[in-house]
């Protein structure tokens, strides 16, 4: 148990590292006036995500796997 | 963990500074869709509408309403029941919180059927690092289910669900953006359908087989990585790319992957996408057991069936609020309406109408999902 803990505590310091990384001054490879293209709607991840959630919803209801592709709502609706 | 080491942690994340560079909420929208499958007996449709609006300069408030209408005479169904009508609704409410480089995010969503109700609370937090180039999402959710029966008022079991999330949105290139998402789902309880059975080979029965409940592991633990990455094409269209892996507890594991194609022409905008996915099945799932509670956790819902399921997708946005001008208090609008076409191999599931025992076709779902939906930002 307490080797379990002190590994969630590990776990926890590396992501805080990294968010204290953060502030730095680090030097974008990608300049803000260079994103014109990414900033394009048929650029967007999530464009409608009303639509997104839905067909998500299909899927899993149909299919075993779940997740890493955004959380639908609870519930079923499917039999 | 000890309590002072954690609240060396705490006070560790809490001295952090906030950066002078600024995070982005998400923009002011509404949106109102109708949505209708159709397939394999079942026709479910209705609508969803949600309205996205902020709150000063840091704060975003979404809701959102959506019912799902049932009609279903599935497979499952007319085998072992008879077809049924239902309905389900969901509404859910949401906020966001910007400060600095940091968005901070609650959620409710509330899901209730007549026999099904569930609850789900959501945090996650998200911080803008790098110059803008990196979001990392860290995301947590917890859900409460109460499973009931239509004919039977005094049957009521209860489930548990807890997410866990990862995500990294990474730019690239001026051209390239991608994420790539964890998540870890875990559920305790009773995670059965109260109605599904199970066949078992019954020499005793005219058809030479019976039914009965299926009863499923108590608890399911999930895992999925997933990846997506989306380009810009040099004649401004674009290209996604994701794949999807799965595996759990219940020993399915999963490969999913996707194409999207995305082209503008004027104010309409064409989208494209095929999408595939299989998956082997569950440890206790089986077409026909060799007796009754042959097995010590059984289960024959054809989702937890070996498949493979392909999803071709056309979509046609037409902008009628040109962005450039924008019409009143609206700065864009769009009417937008979509067709998948999902067809379903099952490896094992067959289809017990097809013949007799024996003589039975493997069983082939083929549904079409349609989606009319306007959009507009303001």
């Amino acid at each position: 148990m307490k080797t379990k803990f002190a590994k969630t505590g590990r776990i926890l310091l590396a992501l805080l590292a990294f968010y204290g990384l953060s502030a730095c001054s680090v030097e974008p490879w990608v300049k803000p006036y260079e994103r014109d293209r990414l900033a394009d709607p048929i650029m967007a991840l999530d464009g409608d995500p009303v639509s997104t959630a839905y067909i998500q919803h299909v899927y899993e209801a149909r299919e075993g796997a779940r997740g890493g592709e955004g959380a639908a709502g609870g519930g079923c609706g499917c039999n | 963990m000890k309590l002072r080491q954690l609240i060396t942690y705490l006070a560790f994340f809490l001295a952090l500074p906030v950066s002078a560079l600024g995070g982005v909420l998400p923009d002011d929208r509404g949106d109102v869709l109708y949505h209708r499958y159709e397939g394999g007996g079942v026709t479910i449709d209705g609508p969803s509408v949600l309205v996205r609006k902020q709150a000063g300069k840091s704060l975003s408030f979404v809701g959102n309403y959506y019912l799902d209408m049932v009609s279903s005479a599935s497979i499952d169904v007319i085998t072992t029941a008879s077809p049924y009508t239902e309905e389900r609704e969901q509404w859910s409410l949401g906020m966001d919180y910007l400060r600095g480089n940091t968005t901070m995010s609650v959620n409710y969503v509330s899901s209730v059927e007549s026999d099904f109700d569930a609850s789900t609370y959501a945090f996650s937090v998200s911080e803008d690092m790098f110059g803008d180039l990196t979001t990392l999402t860290l995301s947590y959710a917890y859900g409460e289910d109460i499973v009931g029966r239509s004919d039977d008022s005094t049957f009521r079991r209860e489930n548990t669900r807890q997410h866990y999330g990862v995500g990294l949105t990474q730019i690239l290139t001026r051209n390239l953006i991608a994420t790539l998402n964890f998540e870890t789902v875990t559920d305790e309880g009773f995670l059965n359908n109260p109605y599904r059975s199970v066949r078992y080979l019954d020499p005793g029965s005219a058809r030479g087989f019976s039914f009965e409940p299926e009863l499923y592991p108590e608890t399911r633990t999930s895992n999925a990585v997933g990846l997506r990455a989306r380009y810009f094409l040099p004649y401004r269209a674009a290209l996604e790319a994701e794949y999807r892996f799965y595996t759990d507890t219940w020993e399915i594991e999963g490969h999913t992957a996707s194409l999207t194609y995305v082209h503008p022409w004027g104010p309409f905008t064409f989208e494209g996408k095929f999408r595939y996915h299989d998956q082997t099945g569950a440890a206790f799932f089986q077409d026909i057991f060799s007796r009754s509670e042959a097995t010590n956790f059984r289960g024959r819902d054809k989702e937890l069936s070996p498949l493979t399921s392909y999803t071709f997708r056309g979509k046609v946005s037409y902008e009628f609020i040109d962005p450039n001008k924008g019409w009143g208090i609206f700065k864009r609008g769009s009417l937008n309406f979509s067709l998948d076409h999902l067809f379903v191999e099952y490896h094992e599931f067959r289809d017990i109408t097809s013949g007799s025992l024996g003589e039975e076709a493997l069983y082939e779902l083929k549904a079409n999902v349609y989606q009319v939906f306007v959009s507009f930002w303001y």
